[in-house]
């Protein structure tokens, strides 16, 4: 290409890329992109030109061009981004809104049917029971150290009793050290914890809350789900007064002809441990499909605080002694709406939402 | 753990009913998970010869066999291909009903008679296996009935499951002692071999622990004139009973010693074993092995668990070359097979918590790991030598024990020694059961009790590794009286102490927020915690993240930082459903990685003894509510927010519209929500970015959806967010003034602002209340006419026109200090 038409290209650029600058809507863009860059634009008529050069010529002459074509593309492309966001500034200072100025009380609200989710509702029927039992309510973080999750619960590193619980670990501190917790037992620790610090002691309080287990979710399980677990710290407790307790709740909750029993089980927190099952809520203990035709079915686990963590916590065992119990709040609600997936509760359709 | 009722009887003479047995090992915390009834319907069954083979014309599926059983042959179409002219197979003859009521009828198939069925051992109930034949031992006689050859009478099958703590309730012995202990009756021994040889196992094999806290007993026998084969039908049966493969008389005899008395045994095939030497060390750093599934492992190497060092126990011969992992798995090199003659039989007790850490870390569970990793009796190897040399002599009954087998001791648990005092008993459980009853459940569990001066003694047998000593050790032995006594046997009482239940202030605050909120007609929701990347850095691109390290999937691995995101979504799921004109709210925790710049971390212990400080995420409690009903703007976000900010009584609020809010939200149609003393900002108020309602739609759509997110760490914080007082006036009994105010006011300066200004000008203010905004041609660029209604009153009189005069004159001046005048 001849020297000549090489100044001529980058006039052009010079020239090109100005106009690019001033152009003021994302249409003019459109076009102008077409006369600049496109079949009929000079950089093609260049590029055609170019055949009738030497090869090495050729071969300058045209990385020139490319290079003007990159850089004509390249400010076609930021202004369009600049108008298009100047477009969008524009547009929501036209839409703008002062909120200080709504004359609140004239906005109409549509009247409807609201409802509280199905766990939160069962949530509270159950603190509500206890609360008249004599319980206080404690909230707790759901993430928590090992410490918290495990090994104040008597289950130290490598612990086989860790393997009951499928755990997600949060990726915070040396590997496997921060959990999203498996239960809610990490707030009884901190309650007691705490009641030891301001030696406020006895503890009678529950832990609702939102815990997490890495299994494949179905029908009866979800990997997210709720617990509430009770926890007591007084003088002269014993396990009549925790298969009591558990009693005085089942028929609390469940209805006078629902009972409860304790059989033997095993978690490392607790000891004595039990499992505790309740009258088979359909046949109300005539046996049938749900309850396996023995009239019971399974609800949670309870036992006599293990010394182990009265001991990780400084309390007294020869003072103090305890009971912890726990179940599943999803469970309860499951039971109680007959809900055939639970997968419905994390699903959200408004049909579903709306119904009780 | 399967057991049959057969196996069990050996030990404990049982209860009749089945039933009464399930409630009984229920209630032993033996809980039963399923019962199977076995080798029932079997009585029409014969062992039958198969005389001739033939291919049907046309099908290459099913052959036509000729068997015999006693009689004429009888014609029978087969699927089956496993077995060979000659061979003895279970014959259902036409009329026969097999177990699960299946009746056989004679059937005609591509045109063939056939004149009953060839038996699988599942299609009998007796075995998992269905890929051929069951092929019967020759020596059986053609035209017996099938349960006489097989001296099989009906079995229950109880699928127990034992509990972590149980070690020693993991084999039938154990589970026996316990029934015979609840039932009174005697609990029966086991029949043991004796050696009669002349040999020593010293002269010809060596044995050796270099490691004495990973092994603790490493006990050797030595055994002549092995010959490999199948095991006799009793001893197959047994195994197969509690869901193993019969594989043949050795390795069964092993298997079935571990089902019996819970003491896992590995053979090894004497001559694949250098200097016919085992010793167990810690294996070395880059060592490996081939295990028998084929798989070969690098030991020794640190894994990710929490004071995982990478230990590994292995078995070595006498080269120093690696025979297996201790306790978990054995290797290939040194397995038994058919021309196996002189084994080397190991029984030995490892350390539970390297079996476990070695066993999690090469992801190998085995029956034997799975026992070991909670603690066998480390006084069990002999004897469970002894009852597995009594097992294979029956099929190899001129079988050679070597004499004193190998016993070489390394550290082992010493059985806890725990003193009840007198009371501990009933303190625990509320109930006295006196001292004769405890001891005679103790000693029915073999623990030794001894009255002291203290109360009583108590030792633990060797098979009850998980008793423990002290304060820890009463409450597993007062356990094990409880759950012999029976749980339900123990007085119930329901108590009662001084202090009030309830809840704080910030629960009940949160009760009347999910109220109203409900009230108004909106639905909760429950959304994800956990989402994807692509979510977070839909409003976050910039956060540091909080990230869990094993998701179930890629797309549930980052901890939400806010729930705008996943209830715009679940919005968007119910539009596409048609279902979209809904108001949704989500009350929840979002997440803040420690790092995020000014949060404040949570400080928190964790690490081996909780010793470390860690900080972990700050979580954030919020209400987020999304209004997507038709009508729904910023209007309508604001009047949620003001209805639910007078339900919890909270006083002046400034709504900022200068403030950032974070991306999503709308930038000129939104404002933050400030408490106007402490300037603590409550949470947001307006409506969605029309870029982000456009994406989660999945198109260009002109809606506007409004949303409110509350931030109720601070919300319900009356420190942060300021109370109205909760003393009440009268209102004055005399008539208040009204009037309405017009002013031309700068845009700069907002109606609430102005309101608050003129509420101070005047003590007779009763109330002031915007009515109404007027934006016109008319008035000067840069300000808007605002209108308020104004009451004025006092508690004692009736105000007088000229009061009310003078009042308006002070409204007046102090709004022209604003920039405010009358329009």
């Amino acid at each position: 290409m001849p020297d000549a038409s090489l100044r001529e290209l980058d006039s052009f650029v010079i020239e090109s890329m100005s106009r690019i600058e001033s152009l003021a809507t994302l249409e003019d863009v459109r076009e102008v992109e077409a006369s600049l860059t496109g079949r009929r634009s000079p950089l093609a008529t260049w590029q055609r030109s170019l055949g009738a050069l030497e090869p090495e010529e050729r071969r300058d002459a045209g990385a020139r061009l490319q290079e003007a074509r990159r850089t004509l593309e390249e400010a076609i492309t930021r202004r369009a981004a600049t108008l298009r966001e100047l477009e969008r500034q524009a547009r929501l200072d036209r839409d703008a809104l002062t909120l200080g100025d709504v004359v609140v009380d004239q906005v109409l609200w549509p009247l409807g049917v609201g409802r509280a989710g199905l766990v939160a509702r069962t949530q509270r029927e159950l603190e509500d029971v206890f609360v008249a039992m004599g319980f206080q309510v404690a909230d707790g973080p759901e993430v928590e150290s090992d410490w918290y999750n495990f090994e104040a619960l008597n289950m130290p590193p490598a612990h086989p009793a860790r393997g009951m619980w499928d755990t997600f670990y949060v990726d915070l501190g040396e590997p496997e050290t921060v959990v999203l917790r498996t239960h809610t037992s990490p707030t009884q620790i901190h309650l007691m914890e705490a009641a030891v610090s301001n030696a406020s002691l006895p503890i009678h309080s529950v832990m609702p809350g939102r815990c997490y287990r890495r299994d494949t979710p179905d029908a009866r399980h979800l990997a997210t789900f709720h617990q509430i677990e009770g926890l007591v710290v007084d003088r002269a407790i014993s396990f009549a007064d925790l298969a009591g307790t558990i009693e005085t709740f089942t028929r609390a909750y469940f209805g006078p002809d629902i009972a409860s029993r304790l059989r033997p089980a095993y978690f490392p927190f607790t000891e004595p441990s039990a499992e505790f099952e309740i009258t088979c809520t359909i046949c109300r203990g005539e046996g049938c499909r749900t309850c396996s035709g023995t009239g019971w079915i399974e609800l949670g686990g309870c036992g006599m605080l293990d010394p182990a963590v009265l001991e990780a916590v400084g309390i007294d065992g020869d003072e103090w002694s305890g009971f912890a119990f726990g179940f599943g709040i999803d469970r309860c609600a499951q039971m109680r709406h007959q809900i055939a997936d639970m997968r419905a509760l994390i699903d959200n359709d408004v049909r579903f939402l709306r119904q009780v | 753990m399967k057991i049959a009722r057969s196996w069990l009887e050996t030990f404990v003479d049982l209860p009749e009913s089945n039933d009464v047995l399930r409630e009984v090992l229920d209630d032993l915390g033996l809980v039963v998970e399923g019962v199977e009834v076995v080798g029932e319907g079997l009585g029409d069954v014969l062992v039958a010869r198969v005389e001739s083979i033939s291919a049907i014309p046309g099908a290459d599926r099913i052959r036509l066999v000729s068997a015999r059983a006693g009689g004429d042959p009888l014609d029978i179409v087969c699927g089956a291909m496993n077995f060979a002219v000659g061979d003895l197979v279970p014959l259902a003859p036409v009329g026969a009903v097999l177990p699960g009521g299946f009746e056989i009828a004679r059937r005609t198939m591509r045109g063939v008679v056939s004149n009953g069925m060839l038996c699988s051992g599942r299609e009998l109930g007796l075995g998992d296996d269905h890929s051929g034949l069951l092929i019967l031992d020759p020596s059986l006689e053609p035209g017996e009935l099938l349960t006489n050859a097989l001296g099989i009478s009906p079995d229950v099958i109880f699928d127990i499951s034992i509990e972590g703590n149980r070690p020693d309730a993991w084999c039938v012995a154990g589970v026996a002692r316990d029934v015979a202990t609840r039932l009174n009756r005697p609990w029966r021994d086991v029949s043991l071999a004796m050696s009669a040889s002349a040999t020593s196992t010293a002269s010809v094999a060596n044995a050796g622990i270099d490691d004495v806290d990973l092994c603790g007993r490493l006990t050797v026998s030595y055994l002549r004139g092995v010959r490999v084969g199948p095991s006799p039908s009793w001893v197959a049966r047994r195994v197969e009973s509690a869901g193993m493969r019969s594989i043949n008389n050795v390795v069964d005899a092993s298997n079935f010693v571990m089902l019996e008395l819970g003491q896992p045994t590995h053979p090894y095939d004497a001559s694949r074993v250098a200097q016919r030497t085992l010793r167990a060390r810690r294996a070395r750093e880059g060592e490996t092995l081939e295990t028998l599934d084929g798989v070969v492992r690098t030991l020794a190497r640190a894994g990710r668990g929490l004071g995982d060092t990478g230990e590994d126990c292995v078995i070595v011969d006498g080269d120093d070359r690696v025979l297996g992992l201790a306790g978990i798995m054995g290797g290939a090199s040194s397995e038994i097979d058919a021309s196996t003659t002189e084994v080397l039989l190991e029984a030995a007790y490892f350390d539970p918590m390297a079996i476990a850490r070695s066993s999690k870390r090469h992801g190998l569970r085995s029956e034997a790991s799975a026992r070991f990793e909670r603690g066998v009796d480390p006084e069990l190897a002999l004897r469970a030598a002894a009852r597995f040399v009594d097992v294979l002599r029956a099929s190899v009954p001129d079988l050679e024990w070597l004499a004193e087998p190998l016993d070489v001791r390394g550290l082992t648990p010493t059985p806890a020694t725990v003193v009840l005092r007198p009371g501990d008993v009933a303190r625990l459980l509320g109930a006295d059961l006196g001292n004769a009853e405890v001891t005679r459940l103790l000693e029915g569990l073999g623990f030794q009790v001894r009255p002291i001066s203290e109360g009583l003694e108590v030792v633990a047998p060797s098979t009850r590794p998980d008793v423990r000593t002290g304060a820890r050790g009463r409450a597993d032995v007062i356990e094990e009286i409880a759950r012999l006594h029976g749980y339900r046997q123990l007085p119930r009482r329901t108590p009662t102490w001084p202090q009030p239940g309830g809840l704080t202030s910030r629960q009940r605050e949160r009760r009347v927020l999910r109220d109203a909120v409900v009230d108004l007609g909106i639905l909760e929701v429950w959304t994800p915690t956990l989402g994807s990347d692509e979510d977070f850095d839909l409003l976050r691109r910039d956060s540091p993240r909080v990230r869990v390290t094993n998701p179930l999937a890629a797309d549930e691995s980052v901890l939400r930082a806010t729930m705008v995101t996943g209830i715009l979504t679940t919005w968007a799921k119910n539009v596409e459903r048609g279902l979209g004109d809904v108001a949704l709210g989500e009350f929840g925790v979002v997440f803040r990685h420690p790092d995020d710049h000014g949060t404040l971390a949570r400080a928190t212990r964790g690490g081996e003894g909780g010793s470390v400080a860690l900080r972990l995420p700050f979580e954030n409690e919020r209400l987020t509510v999304v209004l997507g009903r038709h009508g729904d703007d910023a209007t309508r976000a604001l009047r949620l927010w003001s209805t639910l900010g007078a339900r919890l009584n909270v006083a002046d609020v400034v709504l900022n519209t200068q403030a950032t809010l974070p991306p999503g939200w709308h930038p000129t149609r939104s404002a933050t929500i400030e408490d106007a003393t402490t300037r603590a900002v409550l949470g947001y108020v307006g409506e969605t970015d029309p870029d982000l309602v456009d994406h989660v739609l999945g198109g260009n759509v002109e809606r506007r959806v409004a949303m409110l997110d509350l931030d109720l760490d601070v919300l319900l914080d009356p420190t942060r967010a300021t109370r109205r007082s909760e003393f009440t006036t009268i209102p004055s009994r005399y008539p208040s003034a009204m009037m309405d105010l017009a002013l031309v006011t700068p845009n700069t300066l907002s109606a609430h602002e102005l309101a608050t200004v003129l509420r101070a000008a005047s003590p007779l203010v009763e109330d002031v209340r915007l009515f109404d905004v007027y934006r016109g041609q008319n008035l000067a660029s840069g300000t808007r006419s605002l209108a308020f209604a104004i009451r004025f009153s006092a508690d004692d009189r009736t105000l007088s026109e000229e009061e009310v005069t003078q009042a308006r004159q002070a409204l007046l001046a102090s709004a022209a200090t604003r920039g405010a005048v009358l329009r």
